[in-house]
């Protein structure tokens, strides 16, 4: 037992949340306690002030559309709102646990920018946009533009992500692996977020991302490229291993990793195809 | 002092704020029900519901409690009756060793609330955070799903 003796500065809504944020840039963000919890307890972060930001509760839910997401909704919210796409809310069930879920948050999960967290390559593959405020104001960052380095964002010290706004995306299809040692509770290996929109049978945009295979999350661009202007063509997954950069770690080998991102690439696009 | 209820229980507890809920409900509040096993989310055994919502409490920083409704292992029996989802455990071996079974217990709860006769597959999925090294499971899949089914196959209005 660890207990952390950093003061906690509790906001219950986004205004008090940006105020605390603008006079403490140097406080811990709080929401689900998921991943900070953790953290605490292998003394691997030791807060000086946390920002406790889970009372806020204008930031949690979904628009009846599905297109805009509170940084506060949960895992659990996400998967049962019947406006989330099929594969996000396909993700959103592969977090953790059922009790983990319950708790963390999509907003957590992208600001805390682990490159095996498992929404973030959907973010990608869907062209999602950060709603980011600050007593200064509001600005809007494209998920590309937004995990610069290793557990490194945009988000400036005196900055919230409060929301997650989504494109109508019609027909275009949308997948998500997640390959991990078992389906619960795994920390993935590999993730897949991808997207395809096709017309009389030829790919004219493709959007591919991976998690846990670079230092962020990355679209493969060479992959994408593969695709565009051809039938769905299976050996474009092979560019792969021009698009990422594994590493060996405590969950796999580099090796193992490029394999195995160029298979679930392949099975993704036959699955497609074969619709 | 941070306030809110246990088990229809009215407490305050003067727990730092990033204290492990686990903690204070054990060592403040003295409900050891909640068992402590992997402390970082993986194994279940700390399960309690927050506003009837199912959590580990080794995650919760006891601020976050702060006005809510909390339900413990302790707080299943009611007017000195077993829930039936322990009933069940009793009937068909779902507890061995028994650290894990307060977290299956509550998580139990909460799927049984939600979805009063659950499929195989939902209890699994459900319980997908909650381990245990005894039993291999299937004894526990028995008695969740059967829990709200009374012994002569009728569903109990409970």
């Amino acid at each position: 037992m660890l207990a952390s003796a950093a003061p906690v500065h509790r906001a219950h809504t986004l205004a008090e949340a940006l105020a605390q944020r603008a006079a403490h840039p140097h406080a811990t963000l709080l929401a689900g306690g998921t991943d900070l919890m953790v953290f605490i307890e292998l003394g691997s972060v030791a807060p000086t002030a946390i920002i406790d930001l889970w009372a806020c509760r204008e930031l949690r839910g979904i628009t009846t559309d599905g297109r805009t997401i509170g940084a506060l909704t949960t895992w659990t919210d996400l998967a049962r709102h019947a406006a989330i796409p099929a594969a996000l809310r396909e993700c959103a069930r592969t977090v953790g646990a059922p009790q983990i879920q319950n708790r963390g948050t999509v907003g957590g999960n992208i600001v805390n920018a682990s490159p095996a967290g498992d929404s973030l390559p959907l973010w990608l593959a869907l062209d999602a946009i950060f709603e980011l405020a600050s007593v200064r104001g509001t600005r809007h960052v494209p998920a590309s533009e937004f995990w610069l380095g290793y557990r490194k964002t945009a988000l400036a010290t005196d900055e919230l992500l409060t929301r997650v706004h989504l494109h109508p995306h019609g027909d275009d299809r949308l997948g998500y692996r997640k390959v991990g040692t078992r389906r619960a509770q795994a920390i993935s290996k590999v993730v897949l977020g991808g997207r395809l929109r096709l017309r009389d049978g030829i790919v004219t945009d493709a959007r591919v991302a991976l998690g846990s295979v670079a230092a962020t999350p990355i679209r493969a661009r060479h992959v994408e490229a593969a695709l565009v202007g051809h039938p769905i063509d299976l050996a474009a997954a092979d560019a792969v291993t021009r698009d990422i950069t594994p590493i060996d770690d405590i969950r796999s080998t580099a090796a193992y990793r490029n394999t195995v991102a160029r298979n679930v690439i392949r099975a993704w696009l036959s699955e497609e195809a074969g619709r | 002092m941070i306030r809110f209820t246990v088990n229809d229980r009215d407490v305050a507890v003067s727990a730092p704020p990033m204290s492990r809920l686990l903690d204070v409900l054990r060592e403040e509040l003295r409900l050891t029900g909640s068992k402590e096993g992997c402390g970082e989310g993986e194994c279940g055994a700390c399960t309690v519901l927050i506003d009837g919502v199912a959590v580990t409490s080794c995650l919760v920083p006891v601020i976050q409690a702060e006005g809510c409704r909390l339900t413990t292992v302790e707080g299943l029996a009611s007017d000195g009756r077993l829930h039936p989802v322990q009933e069940a455990f009793i009937r068909c071996g779902g507890a061995q060793c028994g650290i894990c079974t307060p977290g299956f217990l509550v998580m139990a709860k909460e799927l049984l609330d939600r979805s009063p006769h659950p499929t195989r597959e939902e209890a699994r999925e459900a319980l997908s955070g909650n381990l245990c090294r005894c039993t291999g499971y299937q004894k526990i899949i028995d008695a969740v799903t059967e829990a709200l089914v009374a012994p002569n196959g009728s569903a109990d209005a409970r």
